[in-house]
């Protein structure tokens, strides 16, 4: 095969550097151990501490042909359907934010991980956790949010639970919710599907719900007025299935550790590389402008309505189209493209012009002090 | 963003890179120090040294302020943080640099009030609101947040702040600067001055560079069509033969520094006889701490500090990595053992830092060919 070039100008790598390099990769491409003697909240940022709970833990434990997928949602086949199965707890401080509350995140994060599986969500199971003390005015206020989420979503409330905490636990209240959805028929979504020459598509602006959370903190004295995207994707994974069918290799929900975290999920599953060019990506200037104070890059910021999506090349444009009439998917974009090598890597075209590795978080987003 | 993007256009970038190619002969080899950890950030987020020709070459210096505190003084902060009673703040960054015994974030999980902080004022926000408890800011940097410690400090004493304590860890530039200078295995043509430390003094410290040890220095901002500039700037003195400190960030950086800044300074804190650096070992005057009038501010006199001090890991290179004599990727650790997520050295802690910033951003941002 021809010699591929990745970029001109600098030097070619010499071998001892090349060598160093596949070193690396060997070493990264093992599953990650969890050798951490405590859990830090590391561990819960979904970047590389979470994936070493989840491969080093708890994959190991409950191994299963459904569990080891490591998707979304699993896929499980029952007398001949196919039926998608979630499950997700919501944490979020504070409950209510600009743009939503956790009520509404609670229904459509669960409901978005079973949409973007290629899953018609169907029915949701609702945990609440809740601390002494609680306002019942807020409680009413969030069970309004999630009976309102639930219809616009299409799915309906169909059990529960509920446990009370002493005061000084929950911040309020923990929500945990569980989806069950079934495969739409048009969707043949699988990781290995992926083929260099693909393309990745973003299904609108990204890092605005983090950075809504953030925001509404006060931690930073920021007054920006962003908005969280919390919404269902249902909509915008029906219009992608049926405008690209087939042609519609896979999608991953951008939620904690943001697009970076989906794509790096994606190269990993599917051994392939990907290439993300920087300046495609939409990025509203508020939150451009506020991740640019915090020194943290938008593309490690959680959403709560974005998916990524690969594409076969002839069904890019259509599939574009489609999003794009969905409401909130409007300035849905062509982000970048699928390669061969170096598997299982993220490389960003910069919008300045070089190149460089967008890897998995390590920790918390933390800033840099100067 | 106005202000911002235009010292990232692509399209300027690209040009100003082809004069690069055009000035450097094709024969030498340059080999360009940028002493700060934030042009270093820059460097590989943006993918600049992607745009330069191959035989110049960009070295990685000293100046994050994270990654050259020792692990002795990460473990005294540890100590601190475990106190009874004691809110410690600090720095994102500095929560996962590894002292002997663990890191700040791992004492918080086991369960020190260990919170980051983005100012010294949020700390000293944290301890008016909290009056029952002792309030520790973990001081790091060089002169760029130094003087914030200072007002800082000077406000608690103003305003009477009685359980307000400053774990000064605070470093001056030029003494580090002068040492990689002494250092026998050293080959620079230049230096990429530190942007944010010149705001504050100036460019005149620096002028020793070329007058004693010929090599020149620009200072430079942190936008990456900056860091170009900075390099076309040392090129071309190397070019004609000139040596000299020339200022690239005038639209910050005042030539004869902020005296304001210097006057806060002298008035909070005093030079350390010597300090303790990670990868450089002791280097006399390079730190600062709080003079006598501010004792009671001082938590190293209010709290027991261990000062034991930690030999670096053995297979830890870091040290060469600051001097820059290796490469990150040369480091036999490198990558393997010593990786973001279980750092060995602090090179690979903060994203400033040499190594963390090569293996996040800079492995294959350079052509390979895939056969």
């Amino acid at each position: 095969m021809a010699a591929e070039r990745w970029s001109t100008g600098a030097p070619a790598l010499d071998d001892r550097e090349r060598e160093a390099l596949a070193k690396i990769e060997r070493v990264r491409a093992m599953p990650p151990k969890f050798r951490d003697e405590h859990i830090t909240m590391a561990h819960g940022a979904g970047g590389k501490a979470s994936a070493s709970l989840i491969r080093g833990l708890f994959v190991p434990a409950f191994a299963s042909p459904a569990l080891d997928a490591l998707d979304d949602a699993a896929m499980l086949r029952v007398d001949g359907t196919e039926l998608a199965l979630t499950t997700d707890s919501f944490v979020v401080k504070p409950l209510r934010f600009p743009g939503g509350s956790i009520g509404e995140l609670a229904v459509n994060g669960t409901v978005n991980d079973l949409a973007v599986a290629g899953a018609r969500p169907l029915a949701l199971t609702l945990s609440l956790v809740l601390e002494e003390g609680l306002a019942s005015d807020v409680l009413r206020g969030e069970v309004d949010a999630i009976a309102r989420s639930a219809a616009s979503a299409g799915v309906q409330i169909v059990a529960g639970d509920t446990k009370v905490v002493e005061r000084g636990h929950a911040d309020g209240m923990y929500i945990c919710t569980t989806g069950l959805g079934r495969r739409d028929s048009r969707a043949h979504l699988s990781p290995a599907s992926l083929r260099a020459g693909d393309r990745v598509l973003v299904s609108g602006r990204i890092g605005e719900h983090g950075t809504a959370i953030m925001c509404a903190r006060g931690e930073f004295e920021l007054e920006a007025t962003i908005e969280s995207d919390t919404r269902s994707l249902w909509p915008a994974v029906d219009a992608l299935l049926g405008a690209a069918g087939p042609s519609l290799r896979c999608m991953r929900d951008a939620t904690r550790g943001g697009v970076a975290s989906a794509l790096n999920e994606l190269a990993t599953a599917s051994g392939v590389a990907m290439l993300v060019r920087e300046g495609d990506v939409p990025v509203h200037p508020a939150v451009s402008g506020a991740c640019e104070l915090l020194g943290i890059d938008p593309m490690y910021v959680a959403n709560e309505g974005k998916l990524v999506a690969v594409v076969a090349p002839d069904a890019t444009q259509r599939a574009l189209a489609a999003l794009r009439a969905v409401p909130g998917c409007e300035d849905a974009a062509e982000i970048g493209e699928v390669r061969s090598e170096p598997p299982g890597m993220v490389l960003v075209q910069t919008a300045f012009g070089g190149r460089r590795v967008m890897d998995l978080l390590v920790g918390d987003p933390l800033p840099r002090i100067c | 963003m106005k202000f911002v993007d235009e010292f990232r256009d692509a399209a300027l970038g690209r040009a100003l890179a082809d004069q690069i190619a055009a000035l450097v002969e094709p024969d030498r080899h340059y080999k360009i120090m940028e002493v700060c950890g934030g042009h270093t950030h820059t460097i590989y987020r943006y993918g600049v040294d992607d745009l330069l020709p191959a035989n110049v070459e960009l070295v990685h210096g000293p100046g994050c302020p994270v990654c050259v505190i020792p692990m002795g003084r990460v473990d005294d902060g540890i100590t601190n943080a475990r106190e009874p009673n004691v809110i410690f703040t600090c720095f994102g960054d500095m929560m996962r640099v590894p002292g002997g015994h663990g890191t700040l974030l791992e004492a918080k999980a086991n369960g020190a009030d260990v919170r980051m902080v983005y100012s010294p004022l949020d700390a000293l926000r944290i301890a008016k609101q909290s009056p029952d408890r002792e309030v520790v800011f973990f001081a790091v940097g060089f002169e760029t947040t130094a003087p914030s410690t200072a007002l800082t400090l000077l406000r608690a004493r103003a305003e009477g702040v009685r359980n307000f304590f400053c774990f000064c860890n605070h470093v001056t530039i030029i003494p580090p600067v002068r040492a990689l200078l002494e250092s026998p295995d050293l080959r620079l043509d230049g230096f990429i001055g530190p942007g944010h430390v010149s705001t504050i003094v100036g460019g005149r410290p620096f002028e020793f560079i070329p007058a004693e040890y010929g090599k020149p220095v620009v200072i430079s901002g942190f936008e990456p069509l900056d860091l170009l500039q900075s390099v076309y700037m040392l090129l071309c003195q190397l070019t004609e033969g000139r040596c000299e400190v020339e200022n690239q960030y005038k639209r910050v950086v005042p030539y004869d520094g902020n005296p304001q800044a210097f006057r806060v300074l002298s008035q909070v804190f005093e030079l350390r006889a010597h300090f303790e650096w990670r990868g450089l070992g002791f280097i006399s005057q390079s730190a600062l701490k709080l003079r006598d009038e501010f004792a009671e501010f001082d938590a190293e006199r209010r709290y027991h500090v261990p000062g034991v001090r930690i030999a670096d890991p053995k297979a830890c290179q870091c040290g060469e990595v600051l001097k820059g004599v290796i490469k990150p990727w040369e480091c036999k650790v490198f990558g393997t053992a010593c990786t973001p997520e279980h750092p060995i050295g602090t090179c690979m802690v903060s994203s400033e830092g040499a190594c963390a910033a090569y293996y996040n951003f800079g492995r294959f941002a350079r052509e390979r060919e895939v056969v």
